[in-house]
C-alpha cells in the first residue's frame, strides 16, 4: 500500500517540472528571433493551405500566454504539428524514440552486468594492484570524448570493413528472415553502444566500488563476521545487496547522461536516433519539431527517474519523500 | 580482511602532490597552459595564415642527416604537390631541390609577447621565407595544424574555467538560499531546478547554441557560449548545496549567529557556505571536463566558435570524413588534446577528493 502512495506522490511531483519545462522549451524557441513559419514558406512542397492551418494552429497573431495555452492544450492531445519536411512531428518522434530506447537501454543492461561485479571486485582488492589497474582504465574511458572515440571507431570500421557504416538495418533488411535480422540489428548496434557503454561504465562502477566500501565498514557486516559466518556469505548476502541498493537511483541519471551523450555518437554513427533528429531540427530551424523532441526528451528523462525510484522503493521499503 | 595503515599527512597539497598520477596531470596541464598562454611564441604561423596550395599537406620530415651520410643542421623539404590524373587526388612529393633549415628563436611574423611588447622572435622557423613547416600537417586550407592546435588551445581551455565563475556563484548562492530559508521558496527554487535538470543537457546546449543569430562577432559567441554552457550546468550544483546548507544549517555556531542578530545574507554566504568549500573544490576540478567537452561537443557540430577561428572542436571537425581520418590522420589530434585535458583534470579531482574526504572511495 505504502508503495502505491509513494508512486502517486512522486508522479503528482513530476507534474510541477514537466509544466516547468514545457515553459522554458515554449518560451527559448518563441522569444528568439526566428520566425517560426519561415523554412515552411520557403518550401515550396508546403501548400498555402497547410501554411494557414499552421499558423492558426499555433495562434501566431494572438498574445504570448494565449500561444502557449493552445500549444500546451495541443501538446497534450498529442497534436505536435508538422515539421519542415511537411510530415507530422509525432511521426517522425514515434519512428526515433525506440531507436535510442533501444541504444540507451542495451547500454544500461550492458554497463551493470560488467560494472556491479567489476565494482564488487575492485572493492574486495582496494588498494591492491587490481583495483589499481581498474581505476586507471576507467579513468580513460571517462576521459575520453565521445565524439572523439566514434571517429577512431569508425576508422576502424572503415579500415576493417568488420562494421556496417550508419543506420540500424542494413537495405535489404526486410527480406531477411527473423534470426538474421537480429543479428543485422546488433551488428549494426555494436559500435554505438560500445561508445556508450566505454562512457558510462566508469561512473557505475566506482559508485558501486565506494558503497561496498562503505558497507564494509559498518557494524553489522562486523558482527556478520564475529558470528563466524563464511567470507562469502559475508559479502554476497550482506554486504553486496545493501550496497547495490543506492545504484538504483543512478538509473535515472545514467539514462539522463546516456540521452545527451547518445546525441552525438548517433550523430557520428549516423544512427536514426532521437539525439540526431533534435539536431538534425535545430540545423533546420525545425521550430515544432525542436520543442516537441525538447518535451520528449524531458519526459522520457522524467519517467526514466520515476522508475529509478519506484523500483528503488521495491527493494529498500525505508525509503520516503525526502 | 586486511587492515592497510595510511600515514596521515596533514598537508593536503603535499599529499595531493605526492600522488603519481597526480603530479603527472598537474604537469601536463601546466605544459598545455604555458603553451596556449604564449601561443604567438610557439606558433609557427599566425592563426589564420593560408597557402591554398599546401591543402591537406602532410607533416613536414625533419633531418638531421644528409643524404651523403653527414650531420648536419636540422633541416626540411618542401612539398610540391602533384596531382595524380588516375585516381583524380593530389599526392604530396618531396620537393629535393632545396633545404630549409630550421631556426630556434627564429623570425617570423609580427605579435605583442603576453600583449605588451612588440616582437617576430619564435621558438621555431625557417631560415626562408619559402619553406613551410608543417610539424603536424596542414587543414584543408593549408593552414598549419601545429599552430592552430595553440591558438584553438586558447579557447578550448578556458572556456572551462569561464562558464565555473559564472555557474559556480549562481548554484551556490541559490543552493544556499533555497536551503536556507526552505518552505514555500525552497519548493519552488527546487522545481525549477529539477526542471533544468529534466532537460536531456545536450538536447537544450545544441537548440540554445543554434538560436545564436549567425551575424555574430567571435567574441560576442563565445561570451555567449560560456553563458550557454553555464546556465545548463549551475542546477546539479545548486541541488547538492542545498542538501548540505540543509544539514549545516541548524547546527549551533548558526544559532549564534542568528541570536546576534546576523542577516539571513550574511549568515548564507559568512557562515553556512564556507562550510561547502571542500566539496566546492571537488566539484570544480572535475566539472572543468563536462565545460569542455560541451564546448568541443558544440563545436564539432558546428555551432560553437566558428572559423575561421580556431577551437579544439571545430578542428575535429574537419576529421568527420572518412577519407580526411582514414589519409590524414594528424587531423586527429585535437581529439587526443581533448582527451589528454580532460584525462589530466579528472585524475587531479580524483586526488583531491580522496585527500580532502578519504571516506569518499573514489565516487
Amino acid at each position: 500500500m505504502s508503495v502505491l502512495v509513494y508512486i502517486i506522490k512522486r508522479i503528482l511531483n513530476a507534474i510541477p517540472i514537466l509544466f516547468i519545462v514545457s515553459l522554458i522549451s515554449f518560451f527559448i524557441i518563441r522569444l528568439s528571433p526566428i520566425d517560426p513559419l519561415s523554412e515552411l514558406k520557403l518550401n515550396p512542397a508546403i501548400s498555402p493551405q497547410t501554411l494557414e492551418a499552421e499558423k492558426i494552429r499555433l495562434g501566431l497573431d494572438l498574445p504570448l500566454y494565449k500561444q502557449y495555452l493552445r500549444w500546451g492544450g495541443n501538446f497534450l492531445k498529442g497534436d505536435l504539428g508538422v515539421s519542415t519536411s511537411g510530415e507530422l512531428v509525432a511521426d517522425r518522434l514515434k519512428e526515433r524514440i525506440p531507436n535510442t530506447l533501444l541504444l540507451t537501454g542495451i547500454t544500461i543492461i550492458l554497463t551493470w552486468l560488467v560494472g556491479i561485479p567489476l565494482g564488487i571486485y575492485a572493492a574486495l582488492n582496494w588498494r591492491k594492484p587490481a583495483d589499481r589497474i581498474i581505476t586507471v582504465f576507467t579513468s580513460i574511458g571517462m576521459a575520453v570524448p565521445s565524439f572523439f572515440y566514434a571517429l577512431l571507431l569508425l576508422v576502424l570500421a572503415v579500415k576493417t570493413g568488420w562494421f556496417p557504416i550508419g543506420g540500424l538495418t542494413s537495405f535489404n533488411f526486410s527480406q531477411m528472415n527473423l534470426f538474421h535480422k537480429i543479428f543485422d540489428i546488433i551488428h549494426h548496434l555494436f559500435l554505438p553502444v560500445l561508445v556508450l557503454f566505454t562512457l558510462s561504465l566508469a561512473g557505475l562502477q566506482r559508485q558501486m566500488r565506494g558503497n561496498l566500501l562503505d558497507v564494509l565498514e559498518s557494524d553489522y557486516i562486523k558482527l556478520a563476521r564475529a558470528k563466524g559466518l563464511s567470507e562469502n556469505k559475508v559479502i554476497y548476502k550482506h554486504a553486496v545487496r545493501n550496497a547495490i541498493n543506492p545504484m538504483v537511483t543512478l538509473i535515472g541519471f545514467e539514462f539522463a547522461g546516456l540521452l545527451s551523450g547518445a546525441a552525438l555518437t548517433e550523430y557520428v554513427f549516423q544512427y536514426p536516433g532521437l539525439g540526431r533528429l533534435v539536431l538534425e531540427a535545430v540545423m533546420k530551424s525545425d521550430i515544432n519539431l525542436v520543442m516537441a523532441s525538447l518535451m520528449i526528451g524531458s519526459i522520457m528523462l522524467v519517467i526514466g527517474n520515476l522508475i529509478a525510484d519506484i523500483l528503488l522503493k521495491i527493494v529498500d521499503p525505508r525509503v520516503t519523500m525526502e | 580482511m586486511t587492515v592497510t595503515k595510511i600515514k596521515i599527512n596533514r598537508n593536503p597539497i603535499k599529499q595531493i602532490l605526492k600522488d603519481k598520477f597526480a603530479f603527472v596531470s598537474l604537469i601536463v596541464l601546466f605544459g598545455l597552459y604555458i603553451s596556449v598562454v604564449f601561443a604567438n611564441f610557439f606558433a609557427v604561423y599566425p592563426e589564420n595564415f593560408s597557402d591554398r596550395n599546401m591543402s591537406y599537406a602532410p607533416p613536414s620530415k625533419i633531418y638531421v642527416i644528409t643524404p651523403e651520410g653527414k650531420f648536419s643542421k636540422p633541416y626540411t623539404y618542401n612539398y610540391k604537390r602533384t596531382f595524380n590524373p588516375e585516381t583524380f587526388s593530389n599526392d604530396y612529393k618531396t620537393d629535393r631541390s632545396q633545404r630549409y633549415y630550421i631556426k630556434f628563436f627564429a623570425k617570423g611574423f609580427e605579435y605583442k609577447f603576453l600583449g605588451l611588447i612588440k616582437t617576430n622572435r619564435h621558438l621555431i622557423g625557417l631560415d626562408n621565407e619559402k619553406g613551410r613547416l608543417y610539424l603536424l600537417g596542414a587543414d584543408i586550407n593549408g593552414r598549419d595544424n601545429f599552430s592552430r592546435l595553440l591558438f584553438g588551445g586558447q579557447i578550448s581551455l578556458t572556456i572551462g574555467f569561464l562558464a565555473l565563475f559564472i555557474s559556480f556563484p549562481i548554484g551556490l548562492l541559490y543552493g544556499g538560499i533555497s536551503g536556507y530559508v526552505g518552505g514555500i521558496t525552497d519548493n519552488v527554487m527546487m522545481r525549477f531546478a529539477e526542471a533544468i535538470m529534466s532537460i536531456p543537457s545536450f538536447y537544450l546546449l545544441i537548440i540554445l547554441a543554434a538560436l545564436l543569430p549567425a551575424n555574430m562577432t567571435s567574441t560576442q559567441r563565445f561570451t555567449l557560449i560560456i553563458v550557454i554552457l553555464a546556465f545548463i550546468g549551475w542546477a546539479g550544483f545548486a541541488r547538492v548545496v542545498r542538501g548540505m546548507v540543509l544539514s549545516i544549517k541548524n547546527l549551533e555556531f548558526i544559532e549564534s549567529a542568528k541570536s546576534i542578530g546576523a542577516s539571513s545574507f550574511r549568515i548564507i554566504t559568512k557562515h553556512i557556505l564556507p562550510q561547502t568549500a571542500s566539496y566546492v573544490l571537488v566539484a570544480i576540478t572535475l566539472s572543468v571536463p563536462g565545460f569542455i567537452l560541451g564546448e568541443s561537443g558544440l563545436s564539432f557540430l558546428g555551432l560553437g566558435i566558428q572559423q575561421p577561428d580556431a577551437s579544439w572542436g571545430n578542428m575535429l571537425k574537419e576529421a568527420q570524413e572518412y577519407t580526411n581520418i582514414l589519409y590524414r590522420p594528424w587531423l586527429l589530434t585535437p581529439g587526443y588534446l581533448i582527451f589528454v585535458t580532460i584525462l589530466s583534470f579528472n585524475l587531479i579531482g580524483d586526488t583531491i577528493r580522496d585527500v580532502l574526504d578519504p571516506k569518499s572511495y573514489g565516487r
